[in-house]
């Protein structure tokens, strides 16, 4: 049986291209860039090429930094305990304001950092599932506030978050501003000429790029404490060799996926489209979140009296790869923060499944897991007490 | 944390062949009409565990024969996950051709049991232990309605841990005479918040009526409590027993500690009343046993701090 792989904001395949392009740095030019002789020397072309697709990807400028780590939890964790050391510990500064749908990346090192006494604010979205500039605005305090984190796409709904409003808002305001962009890049356009931000981070595996590589974005000198000590990589805001097959991967993936947008934008919206139809002709299923809010790749649909994690065996059994938020075999909440957050009913909560796809989908994979999806519908509705 | 769980292993792995098996083709599914039940000359009783907005949902039909109270034929229907599917499955196939009695006595466990491949390794992964719980529920709660009675009468134990079955009064037990200090410990010793981790605190899968850090703190403050309580009696009137455990629980405070910095320890090796003269005789263990001061410095040092928790007149001697 084929596999159709619809779980694109988990991971993704490789360009078959980014591969090639890494293939010399294995067993050729396998140097460390540190090293003075020619086996460290002959790195640096490949890996000046990777910076510049990368700088032009996101519209970097020139005097920016985008400091090349091994992916955007490393990013995340980068900005949020650099703003900790250099801003709160201090005593300039006492909060940081982010919101109620961000990643784990985020949520997480929030919750160590409110641990340590920091005063963590969370914002709910509002009833579209975006955190608007009206959202942040109320009650803030410049004076108190070290930084605003705000997702730019989210992983699970894939509704993008008006950033570039946020962004200017906290300019205007004196505050630092950082967006998770992991979600975004390669999905939207993400061009940082036009939009304030003051960091952004950012993870390969999500373009078609290898896993275990990203990127953190610092606007012109906005320097953080690093994360990891002990070398002079990434001038020193990054300690330990760099991965320099990543390195070029990520420069080559985000360079394709930039160029790929126009594809992204019409038919793997078109697809995405024709798979979302389907779901919504079903009786008794809701797709959340506007269409026009939503990255072109996105679908979380739930489906009455189903359980999703049910759900996602049965469209396994036919061969489709999707995902869940259901949270029956976590241990953490009840169910999946980000929905808790965006729904008031708890019953969609269970029976949320994403369906995420990528510039390597193919339509007629769209007619197959169509196919399974109606199928999985079918037998589980037949055996649930709910429906 | 150790080897084993840095990569861990994928969710789905760790079911049986069983638990797929039935999630893909349940064999009890489906539902028992009152013309059925009525056909087979059979009461039909309904009972109903869960919601949606749960995550687990079951219903559980069962034809119960009129004159022996056998069930008959027992079908489920499911909302939840595939081992909560495989459960239900297994749950209704256990209850038929046992009486209404016999069947309050299947628990949780015998449904995960049942559903192994092999008896030695679990069916589900500790984190989906939790699914089969519901199996029993619904059990309970179709006895409850045959016999019309409440279903909290069924059970007369506070169950802390529903994975494992591990009851309020065991936990406290295990604490206490074990001189258990964390929960890690509870765990080790019961199993108590070992599969879904619900019970442990708080915030967990699902509320929880009791947890086991507070179940801790509360014990642990009363054994506390007891302690400070009994020194308030004057040593010399404690029975025997009490004088034994108050001299075991000085070493253990402010003695013991001490030793084992320098990698020694100490044991009561007898304990006499000489008239009003409490006696104890020591034996020393480890670095103690070669240790110069331990007959002049330390055994000193042990006499006086008896003699100002417990009484002036104490003696200790080196046996």
């Amino acid at each position: 049986m084929s596999r159709i792989y619809l779980d694109n904001n988990a991971t993704t395949v490789l360009d078959p291209r980014v591969k090639q392009a890494m293939e010399p740095y294995w067993l050729q030019q396998y140097g460390n860039p540190n090293s003075l002789h020619q086996f460290g020397t002959e790195t640096y072309p490949g890996m000046n090429i990777a910076i510049d697709r990368i700088y032009t990807g996101i519209g970097a400028a020139d005097e920016d930094d985008v400091i090349i780590n091994s992916c955007a939890t490393e990013g995340n964790n980068t900005v949020l305990k650099g703003v900790w050391a250099d801003m709160i510990l201090n005593g300039d500064k006492t909060r940081i304001v982010s919101s109620m749908v961000e990643h784990p990346s985020i949520s997480q090192t929030l919750d160590w950092l409110e641990s340590q006494g920091v005063d963590i604010v969370r914002l709910a979205p509002d009833a579209d599932g975006l955190i608007t500039r009206d959202i942040l605005a109320e009650g803030f305090d410049a004076e108190k506030t070290a930084l605003v984190t705000i997702m730019w796409a989210n992983n699970e709904t894939g509704l993008i978050n008006p950033v570039k409003n946020l962004a200017e808002f906290c300019r205007e305001n004196g505050v630092l501003f950082h967006t998770d962009a992991v979600q975004a890049v390669g999905k939207v356009p993400v061009n940082l000429r036009d939009v304030p931000v003051d960091f952004l981070t950012f993870s390969a595996h999500k373009f078609h790029g290898p896993k275990g590589a990203g990127g953190l974005f610092v606007r012109n000198g906005r320097l953080l404490t690093p994360l990891l000590h002990g070398g002079e990589q990434m001038g020193g805001n990054r300690a330990g060799t760099v991965n320099v097959a990543f390195m070029v991967g990520m420069g080559l993936a985000m360079e394709l996926a930039v160029e790929a947008l126009d594809f992204e934008e019409s038919r793997v919206r078109c697809m995405r489209d024709r798979l979302e139809d389907a779901i919504a002709s079903l009786p008794d299923t809701l797709v959340l979140g506007k269409r026009e809010h939503r990255t072109p790749n996105t679908i979380l649909a739930s489906f009455k009296g189903i359980e999703g994690e049910a759900f996602i065996w049965d469209l396994d059994r036919r061969g489709v790869a999707a995902s869940t938020g259901s949270a029956c075999s976590s241990e953490s909440l009840e169910a999946d923060a980000t929905l808790q957050a965006m729904v008031s009913d708890a019953d969609l909560a269970h029976t949320a499944v994403r369906f995420s796809l990528s510039r390597f989908t193919a339509e007629e994979e769209i007619d197959t897991a169509i196919a399974a999806v109606k199928e999985t519908v079918e037998r589980l509705r037949s055996i649930s007490s709910t429906y | 944390m150790a080897k084993g769980d840095l990569v861990g292993g994928s969710l789905w792995q760790n079911y049986s062949k069983k638990v797929a098996e039935r999630m893909d083709h349940p064999r009890y599914l489906g539902v028992i009409s009152e013309e059925e039940a009525e056909s087979l000359n059979a009461e039909l009783i309904v009972a109903e565990h869960g919601a949606e907005s749960c995550g687990d949902a079951v219903r559980l039909y069962w034809a119960v024969d009129k004159n022996s109270s056998r069930i008959v034929k027992a079908t489920f229907k499911s909302f939840g996950c595939g081992t909560a599917i495989a459960s239900s499955d297994m749950m209704a196939e256990l209850c038929i051709g046992k009486t209404v009695d016999e069947v309050v006595t299947i628990t949780n466990l015998d449904v995960e049991k049942a559903l192994r491949d092999d008896p030695d390794t679990p069916a589900v992964p500790p984190q989906k232990m939790h699914c089969s719980v519901m199996a029993y529920d619904v059990i309970k709660a179709a006895v409850a309605t045959y016999k019309g009675v409440d279903v909290g009468t069924l059970e007369a134990a506070e169950m802390v841990c529903e994975c494992a079955r591990v009851t309020l009064s065991t936990i406290k037990d295990v604490i206490r005479v074990n001189n258990l200090k964390s929960v890690e410990e509870i765990t080790d010793y019961t199993k108590a918040g070992a599969f879904c981790k619900s019970c442990i605190h708080p915030g967990g899968h699902e509320k929880r009526k009791w947890y086991l850090v507070d179940i801790l703190a509360e014990t642990r403050a009363g054994m506390d409590k007891e302690a400070a309580g009994s020194d308030e009696e004057p040593f010399i009137e404690l029975s025997p027993f009490k004088k034994f455990k108050a001299i075991e629980r000085v070493l253990d405070a402010e003695i013991r500690p001490a030793l084992h910095q320098d990698g020694g320890d100490v044991d009561v090796e007898d304990f006499i009343m000489d008239g009003d003269t409490p006696v104890v005789t020591i034996a020393y263990r480890g670095a103690c046993l070669g240790c110069m001061s331990a007959t002049v410095g330390t055994l000193g040092f042990i006499e006086n701090v008896l003699k100002e928790k417990l009484d002036p007149a104490f003696k200790v001697e080196v046996g």
